[in-house]
């Protein structure tokens, strides 16, 4: 029996007449566990579940000022009205492409640096790489996208490269064309995350069995055999579970950089390649007050991401992987 | 037999200078990624150090070409510069102590495999992650329903827990021997005192990385600002009023180039100088923290994601 000691003298629930294995009796003497952690339960249900509530207002024409049910029901009319938008289409359209732009970019980059990383013998060189690596992850998106605003401008750095090698005859505008703009949230991404990222790969090599390496060095595998034979089928795994997670994830949210690069990058003139459905939310319910229909569009978002993360994981378990749920 | 042994010597000596030439690619590819990574970062410091005026012309790579203090002095005359800092400083302070206190308590009380809500609380928590209502109806409690909006609190209530890290504290505290609980349990310490003088002094390694997190977190978050107190410029953070100065620097260039033009005797700073200042300002306190606390969330990453 490791239950919580109980109290001195007559209990609460002996004297209520509860019977020793009822719920209500554990609980009693477990009720400074209970104390820790209901107030916390409380909390999420109230920041957490709470909101869900406010999905009613999707079926709504919904005015703030009003007690809520005194609000019109419309149906799906606010639905209807979402995708009758070329806008939201289009947001449609930016979200996922920027999210499987920089999902790429993101595990490449992350599994090309590990990778090489992890060939580095000197150990003082391999701990400054990573030290230097780590550290734009810790920078704000609105400093990172400060950076990147003065790197690309038609003055910046990457325009005199780009002029000194030949490759351009005159500046490119990198931060004014559509054409540019997703990708530019990649490469973006690469700067401050890849260092980042790469560390739960390094951490996943570092637990594959050396002696693997000394019998393939003995068989005469060379360097190249050797990370396509060992290395990465080591990481095998945590390439599923990341990629799972991710394709969870594609469909983004504030605090990840698909949502703060466009936001804080784009302009009205690239607002076709750069608003995402997050931006269109905000746009929608916050600045013009047009809150049903801005919740209807943040419906869609929560149920594409539902949806994406079970099909995700209904893969990896048929890949015979290591799943989350 | 002969023959054998002379190819498979030329085949070492060959990988040999394979092996080499990987290396030296490989170490110069590393030293590349790390200019690359750098510049940006050093070339903002060197234009903040640098006269507007001057910086206008630009070409200034990794130094300050015509030195001057003139853009932190204008940054630090700037009436909400102050107020902004101090919000930084004490929403992540205090955002960081609740929510480290908040989540690894209720991280000990659902490690406890005979807590009999264990279950259901964990369930309810871990689904968070998946269900999230959305931006408009969070907004809408938030400022509505409980009128948090246009208030210091909107940065220190809406963020005292957080359910990955819980299970980032959870996992590593059931990783420790149940000894040490149930002993401290026949002593008759309460679940209190065995949480905080006996489970959270053991933990210091992972609250340390979540510590760090969180930290980050408060201290670059601008979202929350930009949604709730944007009318209130008393409440602005450093990330927000940084925020500002990017969307309004593009457009006021121009001006300052000419009007500036005029004075170039005087020291000056202009929108780009002092938002690279600004920009060095705020990324300060992480890049000097940062280096010292590396090994913390080495370790804690990989805690989170192999077993969360």
């Amino acid at each position: 029996m490791r239950r919580a000691k109980a109290s001195t003298g007559t209990a609460l629930p002996d004297r209520l007449g509860l019977s020793k294995h009822s719920f209500w009796h554990t609980l009693w003497q477990q009720r400074q566990l209970a104390f820790m952690s209901v107030p916390m339960l409380l909390y999420i249900l109230l920041f957490s579940y709470a909101p869900l509530w406010g999905w009613l207002t999707a079926f709504m024409d919904y005015k703030p000022a009003k007690p809520m049910f005194d609000n019109a029901w419309v149906g799906l009319a606010n639905f209807r009205w979402l995708f009758s938008r070329a806008e939201f289409m289009l947001a449609i359209r930016n979200t996922f492409m920027m999210s499987i732009i920089t999902l790429v970019f993101n595990t490449v980059s992350a599994i090309t640096l590990a990778v090489l990383l992890n060939e580095i013998t000197a150990r003082k060189f391999k701990r400054t790489v990573q030290t230097v690596t780590y550290l734009p992850h810790f920078l704000s998106w609105v400093i990172v996208v400060g950076l990147a605003q003065n790197m690309f401008a038609t003055d910046g750095i990457v325009n005199a490269v780009l002029l000194r090698l030949g490759l351009i005859q005159s500046p490119l505008f990198f931060l004014g064309e559509g054409r540019y703009f997703w990708w530019l949230v990649g490469l973006i991404h690469i700067w401050k995350e890849a260092g980042w990222n790469s560390i739960i790969y390094l951490s996943a090599m570092s637990s594959i069995d050396p002696a693997l390496y000394e019998a393939a060095e003995m068989d005469g595998a060379g360097r190249f055999k050797r990370i396509w034979h060992i290395t990465l089928p080591g990481i095998k795994s945590t390439f599923v579970v990341l990629l799972v997670m991710n394709i969870g994830m594609l469909i983004g949210g504030q605090g990840d950089g698909n949502f703060d690069i466009p936001y804080l990058m784009g302009q009205n003139l690239l607002m076709d390649w750069s608003q995402t459905i997050d931006i269109f939310v905000l746009k929608y319910g916050i600045s013009k007050g047009q809150y049903g229909r801005a919740t209807a569009a943040g419906i869609f978002k929560s149920v594409v991401a539902i949806v994406l993360l079970f099909s995700a994981n209904r893969i990896a378990k048929r890949l015979d992987e290591p799943t989350l749920l | 037999m002969n023959k054998k042994t002379l190819s498979r010597s030329r085949w070492r000596r060959s990988s040999h200078y394979w092996n080499a030439a990987f290396h030296t690619a490989n170490v110069l590819f590393m030293l590349a990624l790390m200019v690359v990574t750098l510049y940006p970062v050093v070339n903002t410091i060197a234009i903040s150090f640098n006269d507007g005026t001057d910086a206008l012309r630009g070409g200034i790579h990794v130094w300050p070409r015509a030195f001057s203090l003139e853009s932190y002095r204008g940054v630090l005359s700037d009436e909400y510069v102050f107020s902004a800092f101090f919000i930084s400083v004490s929403r992540t302070l205090i955002q960081t102590v609740l929510n480290l206190v908040l989540t690894s308590m209720l991280a000990y009380t659902l490690s406890r495999r005979e807590f009999i809500l264990r279950k259901f609380i964990t369930t309810v928590f871990v689904l968070t992650m998946y269900v999230n209502a959305g931006l408009i109806p969070n907004y809408l409690l938030i400022s509505r329903t409980l009128g948090l909006g246009k208030s210091y609190w909107v940065y220190i209530i809406p963020t005292m827990l957080s359910c990955f890290n819980m299970i980032v504290i959870r996992t590593y505290i059931l990783n420790l021997p149940d000894a040490l609980v149930e002993s401290a349990r026949i002593d008759g310490a309460g679940e209190f005192r065995i949480f905080w003088q006996i489970i959270a002094p053991l933990c210091l390694p992972v609250l340390a990385t979540v510590a760090l997190f969180v930290a980050v977190g408060a201290w670059n978050s601008w979202f929350d600002t930009h949604l709730y107190n944007a009318g209130k410029p008393k409440l602005h953070s450093l990330q927000y009023l940084l925020k500002m100065k990017l969307a309004t620097t593009q457009a006021s260039t121009n001006a300052a180039m000419s009007s500036t033009a005029a004075l170039s005797a005087k020291p000056t700073s202009t929108p780009i100088t002092i938002r690279a200042a600004i920009t060095v300002i705020s990324a300060l306190p992480i890049m000097l923290v940062y280096p010292f606390l590396q090994k913390y969330f080495v370790v804690g990453l990989s805690i989170g994601s192999v077993k969360g």
